[in-house]
């Protein structure tokens, strides 16, 4: 009988490395002879430097070397644009990047303006604390609502403005149906900054070998292959000179993809310079300036509505906060625009944003890459005009609902990816279903929730809806080979951050090759093993890089049957592979193993048939023609504290559709934690900036992860729609958690206040911030 | 460079004899000087709980203690859960998190296990409760910690595990 691997939940690969201590994370790194790097970072959001002395620091026993801009010379150039503006008509786009240090002017608190290299990090802080600049503060821009005022400071002088870009996207014509619409909802949502947190700071190793002319780096990072290429292009250096290893990371989320990080370009330049290993890591304080962060919108929203409730047409004009510099494009804010539809079939939609700079850290994607602040205003939209209309919340969703025969569906605009944003394939309405089943919804609604509130109980529900594209291109690919031991190595471009993929793209090959799964080892994240691909992000590594190897370990399949149908004097369609050998159906004896087949296709004499190819191995590559919509419901029930306006969530359930499941058991694990995530963003975390630019709450004793006992159980149920944009039917399943986490919170707080007349138009929420809102109306009246 | 101060140590069952800073602190000790590289420092503030070791077989955060804080005593890190090296080997708690679970980048493992040890020692069948009181300390960006919680408690039910 054939063992089944795929859809099975089965238990890591990767974990007893991991328990023990000796997985290789990137501060694990030790080598001869290496130094440490110390960056000194501004303290002003806005300044020019007019000034910096380093002689001090220079004279402290231990320091090696000190660089600012101007000692980089041709090197200093700003940094690449990762992502380049999608073809939209009319569309203003004005990129500005980060630069390896800070010169003449520092544009947010931070950014790094000198690099200390020292025998020890303790030496090089102590040697950063010696270095003086001499600044002159510039008033800072940091309320994205002033960022275009014609008085505000401007950031880069060159533009003479804060502008990024300016986008607009159509559906049909909002202006043309507003007047038929027999309720217009117009409201002012706010979405604020926040953090990835990974509980792994960024890292670099640099190592320049001058005899081997080649250098290898490790690096926390989520892409390998481009920052390989990117540092080869900086550094003159051949492609095949320089080795990038992204080795195990811990938790990644989005901003471990931003390059090149200043820190990035700088580390390889120094080993060569010095001819030394160098190694620097981000202390958390760092993470809070230096790392990449998101969200921080600003929507003017209008939904336009028929009296029984059907959706006409959206018009939604943003302010999407770019931070000091943009190297991503507009990729968190394209999500926004294009995730607000969500799962609703709306005919007319205008959207329109313009993207700013501010003095405050980059914004790069972090898990849901504005996707949830779409999301945020649509359910919020939705839920308001329930009220106004008198319908309940659930049915005026089920009403508007994309239809299962409408799908592929177009949106008739243009997505991340910069193709169109179809939807490829959904079935909304038993997830819906599934949804109200798990949470009880009719016994809550009429039963529960009068008997609790009659004893007084601030008890509420919520439930919303929401899509996330994935599993967008361009490509990747994978080497599967079948050593002579019977050993199964594969090889993928892209990152690992605890996906798990070293146990599903292992049970994708374990099911073609018929090998358990234990035996395939998996190499993610090291360009010496695999040349080509982009990264992981976008929640795309098991539907870009799980499809390429699945071709890979297809082609070796075929390799293995048509050796061993020669060998075995069978025809190909009458062989199996079955624990780890290929053996005639009926006759289990006659059989070969996969490592003694591989063997005798790579003899040491002899000759072999012209044309032949050695041992059994088969490089492939998978690119999507475009993303595919995973989608999915959340509920949940929760208690107000009317004295401390702490939320106590009593129940969560979600519905998931991320088409064909690859492991259950990682699956759920990602929900789990994307939820975690949703509701650290919906209620704990929040960025704090004074009005000078300066971050109040930097450490993790004022920023406030989700716990242990502040996260719940989720239940899950799920649907299961497949992709048809892939041979395995997969759909990304990596964000999905944290997506509609934000209006949950909203309307399920909402409800449970419902004796306040409150309405909840922003996230982060926060017991202080309930007390504000519901203080609020009373000091107006 | 001048103020070293010698420091002799246990950890793991070795004695470790060093000549160390004053300022040197206890994750780097053990990290950079004797390689045990399984401590993870998440935050340098005591506040995520990545460091926790054992120190006289009580969790501790060695990163906001000094290395020679340590002196005389006996430290256990998570080299020391699997003495011999072999996966194969792993600690009941270490099989439970795998078996439920329990971890997905793995950076935060390292200390919840240690977290987690003294307070089975003490409290062999914990309640959910308990359990989440006990880890409130440490921060886990990936799981959402519910499965951290069913691998405590698969654990307990084994059986109640050494410290």
């Amino acid at each position: 009988m054939t063992t089944r691997y795929f859809g099975q939940p089965i238990k890591r690969n990767e974990d007893p490395r991991l328990l023990t201590g000796q997985a290789l994370f990137t501060d694990d790194v030790h080598l001869p002879n290496m130094l440490h790097v110390a960056f000194l970072r501004s303290d002003y959001a806005h300044a020019h430097i007019r000034s910096i002395n380093v002689s001090a620091a220079q004279a402290i026993p231990g320091v090696v070397a000190i660089y600012t801009a101007d000692d980089l010379g041709d090197y200093w150039r700003p940094g690449p644009l990762l992502v380049p503006p999608p073809p939209v008509k009319d569309l203003i786009f004005n990129p500005r990047m980060q630069v390896p240090l800070a010169k003449n002017k520092v544009r947010h608190v931070g950014e790094p303006i000198v690099v200390i290299v020292a025998e020890s990090r303790y030496i090089a802080e102590d040697a950063a604390q010696q270095i003086f600049v001499d600044f002159e503060p510039l008033p800072a821009v940091v309320d994205i609502e002033k960022a275009l005022a014609p008085d505000a400071p401007v950031i880069h002088p060159d533009l003479a403005h804060n502008l990024n870009a300016h986008v607009i996207q159509r559906k049909g014509d909002y202006a043309a149906i507003r007047d038929q619409a027999a309720v217009l909802i117009k409201r002012r949502f706010l979405y604020d900054r926040g953090t990835a947190a990974a509980m792994e700071n960024r890292g670099i190793v640099a190592d320049w070998d001058a005899k081997n002319e080649q250098l290898t780096m490790w690096d926390t990072t989520q892409a390998p292959i481009p920052i390989r290429n990117g540092i080869a292009a900086m550094l003159g250096l051949s492609e095949r000179q320089v080795r990038v290893v992204a080795p195990f990371i811990g938790g990644g989320f989005g901003p471990k993809i931003m390059m090149f990080y200043p820190e990035e370009v700088l580390l390889p330049w120094i080993s060569m310079r010095l001819n030394r290993p160098v190694k620097w890591i981000e202390d958390r304080s760092e993470n809070f300036y230096a790392t990449t962060q998101e969200r921080g919108q600003v929507h003017e929203a209008e939904i336009a509505l028929t009296r029984d409730g059907r959706v006409l047409g959206i018009h939604d004009l943003f302010l999407h906060d770019a931070g000091a510099y943009a190297p991503y494009g507009l990729t968190v804010a394209l999500n926004s625009q294009c995730t607000l539809l969500g799962q609703y079939d709306v005919p007319h939609y205008y959207s329109e944003f313009k993207a700013v700079f501010t003095n405050k850290p980059i914004v790069t994607p972090y898990r849901g890459a504005g996707r949830q602040h779409g999301v945020f205003v649509m359910e919020r939209l939705l839920d308001i005009a329930a009220k106004e209309l008198g319908i309940d919340r659930v049915e005026i969703r089920r009403r508007n609902l994309i239809p299962p025969e409408k799908f592929p569906y177009n949106n008739e605009i243009i997505y991340q990816d910069f193709a169109p944003l179809i939807y490829d394939s959904g079935n909304y309405a038993p997830a819906l279903d599934k949804a109200l089943a798990l949470i009880d919804y009719t016994n809550f609604i009429q039963t529960e929730q009068p008997r609790l509130r009659a004893e007084g109980k601030l008890v509420g529900l919520g439930l919303v809806t929401y899509v996330e594209g994935t599993g967008i291109g361009p490509y990747e690919g994978a080497k599967v080979t079948i050593e002579t031991s019977g050993r199964v190595s594969v090889a993928t471009g892209i990152g690992t951050q605890g996906q798990g993929h070293y146990t599903v793209f292992a049970q994708v090959v374990a099911e073609q090759l018929g090998v358990n799964v234990e035996n395939v080892r998996l190499v993610t994240g090291d360009t010496a093993e695999f040349y080509w691909g982009a990264g992981t992000f976008a929640s795309r590594g098991a539907v870009v890089a799980g499809n390429a190897i699945h071709a890979a370990a297809v082609k070796v399949r075929q390799k293995i049957l048509k050796r061993a149908s020669e060998d075995l004097e069978a025809a190909e369609e009458d062989l199996e592979l079955v624990d780890g050998t290929v053996r005639v159906k009926g006759s289990p004896s006659t059989a070969i193993k996969l490592g003694e087949l591989a063997a005798r296709l790579n003899p040491l004499r002899g000759a072999v048939k012209p044309g032949a190819e050695p041992g059994l191995e088969a490089t492939d590559y998978f690119g999507p023609e475009r993303g595919a919509t995973a989608s999915g419901v959340h509920a949940m029930i929760v208690e107000v504290d009317p004295e401390t306006m702490q939320v106590e969530i009593k129940k969560y359930i979600a519905v998931h559709d991320c088409g064909v499941v690859i492991n259950p058991m990682i699956l759920e694990g990602q929900i789990q934690g994307g939820v975690a995530q949703g509701i650290g963003n919906a209620f704990y975390e929040q960025l704090i900036f004074d009005e000078n630019g300066q971050l109040l709450n930097a450490s993790f004793m004022d920023y406030l992860l989700p716990t242990a006992d502040t996260v719940p159980r989720v239940e899950m149920d799920h649907v299961e729609t497949r992709s048809p944009l892939n041979p395995l039917g997969i759909k990304g399943a990596g964000e999905a958690g944290a997506i509609p986490v934000g209006p949950l919170f909203a309307q399920a707080v909402e409800d449970a206040l419902i004796g306040y007349n409150i309405e909840i138009l922003e996230i982060p929420l926060s017991p202080n911030r309930l007390f504000e809102l519901v203080l609020e109306p009373q000091q107006g009246s | 460079m001048d103020n070293l101060h010698t420091l002799s140590v246990n950890v793991n069952g070795v004695t470790y004899t060093r000549a160390v800073e004053a300022r040197l602190l206890l994750s780097d000790f053990l990290r950079h000087e004797l390689n045990l590289t399984g401590t993870h420092v998440g935050c340098e503030h005591g506040s995520c709980g990545a460091c926790t070791i054992l120190m006289d077989d009580q969790a501790v955060r060695s990163c906001i203690m000094f290395a020679v804080q340590s002196n005389g005593h006996t430290l256990t890190t998570i080299e020391g859960l699997t003495p011999d090296g072999n996966m194969q080997h792993l600690h009941p708690l270490q099989t439970a998190f795998h078996e439920k679970h329990g971890l997905q980048c793995g950076y935060c493992t390292p200390g919840f296990l240690m977290t987690l040890l003294p307070f089975l020692a003490e409290n062999p069948h914990p309640s959910d409760q308990e359990i989440r009181e006990a880890i409130s300390g440490n921060l886990c960006r990936c799981t959402g910690y519910q499965n951290i919680i069913e691998a405590v408690k698969l654990a307990a039910q084994k059986k109640a595990p050494r410290p």
